[in-house]
């Protein structure tokens, strides 16, 4: 058809042919099938399928998310490399090029802040578009293997935000990653050695920050890149799940991609930019004094995305605090779809009545229990102290694992025995899990102050 | 032993396959070799010269920043150097010279001057480095590798 074209005797005019040979569709397309076209034939526009549920353009369902993610990665993409121009990977250098952002290179400041807060955007929008996923059941067959895939995503999406941390190679920097690296060592066999690889020394220092430099701006963007296109292409060959509500059959209407689909995207893009960049005019990232190995700050908390996991360090043995509960939690994670047997529940909230009812309930007894356990631990319950004879792994390791298993147990039978299907009593399981690493990640950040002690923060 | 049933295209699939594991083991162990961590001469991670030891007091606590240590000269004049990194999460210990002990700012570990756990969550005693004594009575400290302990004891303590 192209050739057809291109050879025909009215576009034979030099310039047209060079242009025809860039673009080959006719802009605009007059009708739906050059539409359709214009999707096919365009590389990047080919990430979208040419016609798409027109039910699923409703923003309420996608709320934009992982559109927004691309939007997020791509900001991370042109910032960083304007970084890389004007950082330098050493000790002595990197936090004086810091200074040179702050006060020297024009629209430095602006160009660090943007960086800065898109990546920590994307931490909270990854999850909140895993959320919208399982709580619509976008994860159920065949999409089994995308949730896998979006899983490890959010890992690598961690990755870069805390390979990305030390770079500024301040206070704040270098104790967040000596911690966060520490908690590695109670990794049983391949702890030490991947703290050595990692570190490329004793402890943090020269060595590290080359080796960060190296994953962040090379290792984890490629394999990310190369992850999501994977994830968007699967995205495309399976489609979305079309919203609809209880006891209703999805709307089977389509419309083109182009402009349905598109001209939202580009409209949801230009808001955000515009609010990303009005955020990073007025809010700078932050940056303590220069890192000081040998002066801790008080009290030293590891970035905001790993304060749950610290909060839960205070209350277990570092095993079973590093280790076992969240590696449990990440097998669960990567288990549910395959658990799924409920097909018939795609594209509902919730999955029915009972489910939202259920998965409210759960969000509140898990950050009320949350909080009330917290409390607990540290004014009351002492079980090292109360069975000095046990080793701490088991007295404050294996017994609460086993009395909180078991309360989880018994919340899963309970929700069950009200007449909720599985996938929903699971749901409700996984709201009540969720809710409290929430809890545990606000009382992180939040309420603990000098020492890590519990504080009120406004008095 | 049943006579195994191979053909020759079986044989020869097998035979690239096995080439293709190779040649990816091999790649993979010689990255993990070229990534290894080296030593950087001059750092922490060297041996440290203190000078004679009559110039530390008896009850004394001393840092050596650039060794990461504190040289601690116990009342009863023996020597240890205990190494700054907290064993829970690797925060830079203090020594608070009022309470004579070690408190760590991050999580609120407490350790006596010798390095003993008083207060959770640290796992274990702080990690000692190797002391010596050479010939013109020069305290010698090796940073070159930690020594952990499970339990606290006289061991340790080097004398002069």
């Amino acid at each position: 058809m192209t050739e057809k074209q291109t050879s025909s005797p009215e576009n034979n005019h030099f310039l047209a042919r060079v242009y025809r040979s860039i673009q080959r569709d006719r802009l605009p397309p007059s009708d739906d099938r050059g539409r359709m076209k214009i999707v096919m034939n365009s590389l990047v526009l080919h990430i979208h399928p040419a016609k798409v549920s027109s039910a699923s353009l409703k923003f309420t369902y996608t709320f934009g998310l992982g559109g927004l993610l691309l939007l997020l990665g791509s900001i991370l993409a042109v910032t960083g490399i304007m970084l890389i121009f004007v950082y330098t990977p050493s000790p002595d250098a990197a936090y004086e090029s810091m200074l040179a952002l702050r006060t020297e290179i024009p629209f430095g400041n602006l160009v660090r802040n943007l960086h800065h807060w898109s990546g920590n955007l994307m931490v909270v929008v990854a999850v909140l578009h895993l959320l919208r996923v399982f709580y619509t059941a976008g994860f159920t067959r065949p999409r089994e293997f995308n949730w896998a895939m979006g899983i490890t995503l959010l890992l690598l999406i961690t990755a870069a935000n805390f390979t990305g941390y030390l770079l500024p190679w301040d206070q704040l920097a270098y104790w967040a990653v000596t911690v966060g690296t520490s908690l590695l060592d109670y990794v049983p066999l391949i702890g030490k050695p991947v703290i050595g690889l990692l570190l490329g020394g004793p402890e943090v220092g020269a060595a590290t920050l080359t080796n960060f430099y190296g994953l962040h701006i090379a290792l984890i963007p490629l394999a990310i890149f190369a992850l999501v296109s994977f994830h968007i292409w699967r995205v495309r060959k399976d489609k979305i799940t079309v919203p609809r509500q209880v006891n209703q059959e999805a709307n089977t209407e389509k419309v083109t991609t182009v402009p349905h689909l598109v001209s939202i995207e580009f409209v949801f893009a230009l808001l955000w930019l515009a609010i990303l960049i009005a955020w990073s005019t007025f809010i700078n990232a932050p940056l303590e004094e220069a890192a000081n190995p040998t002066h801790s700050p008080n009290p030293a908390k590891a970035a905001w995305y790993f304060m749950g996991f610290q909060e839960l360090l205070l209350h277990f043995h570092p095993v079973f605090g590093a280790i076992i509960i969240p590696g449990l939690s990440l097998l669960a994670l990567l288990l549910l779809p395959y658990l799924d047997q409920d097909m018939n529940t795609a594209g509902i909230w919730f999955r029915s009545i009972s489910g939202r009812w259920m998965a409210l309930v759960s969000f509140i007894i898990g950050a009320a229990g949350t909080y009330l356990f917290v409390i607990l631990d540290e004014y009351w319950l002492d079980l090292p102290g109360w069975l000095p004879f046990l080793p701490s792994y088991i007295s404050n390791g294996w017994i609460p694992l086993a009395g909180i298993a078991l309360l989880l147990i018994g919340y899963y039978e309970l929700i069950k025995s009200l007449g909720n299907t599985n996938c929903e009593s699971r749901q409700a399981l996984f709201t009540l899990l969720f809710s409290s690493f929430f809890t545990l990640t606000l009382i992180g950040i939040f309420l603990r102050g000098e020492g890590m002690a519990l504080i009120i923060p406004w008095s | 032993m049943s006579r195994l049933n191979l053909s020759r295209r079986d044989f020869i699939n097998l035979g690239w396959g096995a080439m293709g594991a190779l040649v990816l083991t091999e790649f993979s162990l010689a990255g993990l070799r070229f990534l290894s961590p080296r030593a950087v001469e001059g750092e922490f991670g060297g041996e440290f010269n203190l000078g004679s030891h009559d110039q530390y007091p008896s009850g004394s606590v001393t840092p050596v920043e650039a060794g990461r240590f504190y040289l601690v000269r116990l009342q009863d004049s023996g020597l240890l150097a205990v190494y700054q990194r907290c064993t829970h999460l690797g925060c830079a210990v203090p020594f608070d010279h009022k309470s004579g002990q070690f408190v760590c700012p991050c999580h609120g570990s407490v350790f006596t001057m010798e390095g003993d756990e008083l207060n959770p969550p640290a796992p274990r005693p702080l990690d000692l480095f190797q002391v010596s004594i050479n010939g013109t009575g020069e305290i010698i400290i090796d940073t070159s590798s930690p020594v952990q302990r499970d339990k606290p004891g006289p061991d340790f303590i080097v004398y002069v």
